[in-house]
Order: structure tokens, then C-alpha cells, then sequence
């Protein structure tokens, strides 16, 4: 696999260590000249020293060659530039972009862009449903963070312990996907009962995660 | 442009272009709202002739982009100096908001192409330059 990313900092060292690892061809752009001299000298990549929001130089570093092209510099308008170009002027499939502002995660994707992502979402999501929460064993977001699939332990103080599913009434957009009792797994209906210590996988929206969770475990979160 | 019929019109930067723009478009008795991310450069807007309403921010935000009421526009104008930021809000301005008519500012004759493939309507200031030079030079 091809990938080109384009960004500077820890973060694209790392990124491309891990994919050079995983034995893919890595190229890098960068616009400063110091840290691709440093970059080239660390990493078995390609390092072009350049802005790639310039058409002229996602050609130099042969992008209609690329898989995937990742955007990850600090401005939301050169990530689109350079995701939009790689997708129309070199046919480049997969094209990932950061976004600053999580509002424009939608716009990207109207925009043609394939997975824009928000490090602002996903810390500020990590960290209200992470927060206190020993009972939540594994979270993880599902389709770029718009829906969240995490497994709780009902505690003896549950409010829904001994109720069926149709009398808990959980909020719109939310499921309790299967709950795991002892070593069984049930694909719950409307009648079936909740006992203390079952664990739901539960699959809610971010919006709705924190009333779902509080319906379920109580006072205790 | 109709001559009698006042617009709302965004005019994104407030540098040389923008605010000429906006002190223009606002003396001729359009609505005009002007956006930069430095407050400074408010202060080439002329008193006696800009009486629209300035926004201090990013135009990449889209919560800036609908402070200034965006989807109300008849006109939005890119003319920040970083054409990228130009066509980032332009594509939002014509996709999000559906603003009728958008015009960017763009430096680099390469991204021209790029401009057309995904509509957004521009104005590349150094061909312009360049073409107004040499026809110039052949006048002589």
C-alpha cells in the first residue's frame, strides 16, 4: 500500500513509523525545510519538502500513485485542498483529513472528502464518557465517532435491574445490542429481563450516550 | 449587478482587496459584512463610506460563517490573502449555505483548474496581472 500524508510534527513521525512497520510505502510532504532533512534522516519514507496545497507538488510526490492520502496539518482549509486535489487531479481513492473545527467534519464529507476526523471530538468524547465510568469495561466509536458501541456491568443498584426491556423504555436512536450473562449470549427482546451483573452492549449516539447510561446504571455514574 | 438593488454581501478578509471590496460595495448602498481574523485590519475600513458590520474571526469556523448569517447572502467574496481559506469558504458558502453568488480570490494560476473541477466561481489576480501587462506591452 501507498500512502502520503501530509503534516509535520510528532504526530506525522509516528504515523509514518508505524505504517513503514507494517511494511507500506511512505511518502511525507512537508513545508519546512529543517524537519524534512530530520524526517528523510529517521525514516526509511520519502520526504518532499514542499506545499502540497500546490498541485505541481502533489505530482512530484507521485500521488496518482497514492491508496491513501492523510491530511494532517494544523488548517482545516489545506487539508480539504489537499484531499479534494488528490481525489480529482489524481484519482486517489482515500483521502483522510484532520479537521480543527468538529463542525466541519460533515462539510468535508459533503465536500468529497472519504473520513474526516476530529481530534477535538474524539478527546472531548473520550473524556465525558470515560470520566468515572469503572463499570464501562470497553468503549469504542464506530463511523468516525457518530455512534458508540460500549459494554456496561449492571450493578446491584441498577434501577433496571428485574425489569423487562419494554418496561425501561431506553430514548430513541439507542440499543442494547446483546447482554452477556455468565458465559451466555442473548439477543435481547422486549421481554427479556435484566439481573444484576449482565453486560449490555449498548449502541447509542453521542448525544444520546449519557441519558442511556444513566438510565441504566442509576445515580451510580 | 442590478443597479437599484441593495444585496447582503460577505466579504471574507479584510486585507488590501477585502477591504477596498467592502468599502465599495458598502458606499454603494449594499449590506455588507466584513470577516478577519485580525481585528487591525478593521481599521482600513473608511468611516465615510463603509456602514456595514465587522466580525472578528476565522472563516474556516463554520460558527463564524453563520454568525455573519451566511445562508441570508446574496454575495459571498473570498479575498483573504491565503486562497485556500478562499475556497474552503467559497465550497461552504455555494454547498452549505447556498448562497447564489460566490466569487474567490485565488494567487496561484495553478489551482485555476482546480477552482473549475469543483464550481467555485474565482478570480486568479496573477493571471489577471499578467495578461493586463502583456497586452500592455503589445500596445506599444
Amino acid at each position: 500500500m501507498n500512502i502520503l500524508i501530509i503534516g509535520g510534527g510528532k504526530i506525522v513521525y509516528f504515523l509514518a513509523k508505524t505504517f513503514l512497520s507494517k511494511g507500506y510505502n511512505v511518502t511525507i510532504v512537508n513545508r519546512k525545510k529543517v524537519e524534512c532533512s530530520q524526517l528523510a534522516r529517521q525514516l526509511k519514507a520519502i520526504v518532499i519538502f514542499g506545499n502540497a496545497t500546490d498541485p505541481q507538488v502533489l505530482r512530484e510526490a507521485q500521488a496518482a500513485s497514492m491508496d491513501t492520502v492523510l491530511a494532517i496539518t494544523p488548517n482545516d482549509e489545506d487539508n480539504l485542498m489537499i484531499c479534494q486535489l488528490s481525489k480529482l487531479n489524481f484519482g486517489i481513492q482515500k483521502t483522510l483529513a484532520l479537521v480543527n473545527d468538529p463542525n466541519n467534519e460533515e462539510i468535508f464529507h459533503k465536500l468529497g472528502v472519504t473520513t474526516a476526523f476530529s481530534t477535538t471530538r474524539m478527546i472531548s468524547s473520550l473524556i465525558e464518557q470515560r470520566s468515572g465510568l469503572d463499570d464501562i469495561v470497553s468503549l469504542f466509536p464506530a463511523a468516525e465517532g457518530r455512534v458508540n458501541i460500549t459494554e456496561v456491568a449492571l450493578p446491584k443498584e441498577s434501577p433496571v435491574i428485574g425489569k423487562s426491556l419494554t418496561e425501561i423504555s431506553l430514548p430513541e436512536h439507542s440499543l442494547i445490542g446483546c447482554i452477556l450473562r455468565d458465559s451466555e449470549v442473548i439477543i435481547p427482546r422486549g421481554e427479556t429481563i435484566l439481573y444484576t451483573d449482565d453486560r449490555l452492549v449498548l449502541i447509542t449516539l453521542p448525544e444520546n450516550h449519557g441519558p442511556v447510561l444513566k438510565l441504566l446504571m442509576g445515580n451510580n455514574i | 449587478m442590478a443597479e437599484a438593488k441593495c444585496l447582503y454581501i460577505i466579504v471574507i478578509g479584510c486585507g488590501r482587496l477585502g477591504s477596498f471590496l467592502a468599502n465599495r460595495l458598502s458606499n454603494q448602498g449594499h449590506s455588507v459584512v466584513v470577516i478577519d481574523i485580525n481585528p487591525n485590519s478593521f481599521d482600513a475600513l473608511m468611516a465615510d463610506q463603509f456602514s456595514g458590520f465587522k466580525i472578528e474571526g476565522d472563516a474556516t469556523e463554520l460558527a463564524v460563517l453563520s454568525h455573519a448569517k451566511m445562508d441570508k447572502a446574496d454575495v459571498v467574496i473570498g479575498a483573504t490573502h491565503d486562497e485556500n481559506v478562499n475556497i474552503m469558504a467559497g465550497q461552504i458558502a455555494k454547498n452549505n449555505f447556498n448562497v447564489p453568488k460566490v466569487l474567490v480570490r485565488i494567487l496561484d494560476p495553478n489551482k485555476e483548474s482546480f477552482c473549475r473541477q469543483i464550481g467555485v466561481e474565482y478570480i486568479c489576480t496573477t493571471s489577471l496581472a499578467a495578461e493586463k501587462m502583456i497586452t500592455a506591452l503589445n500596445q506599444k
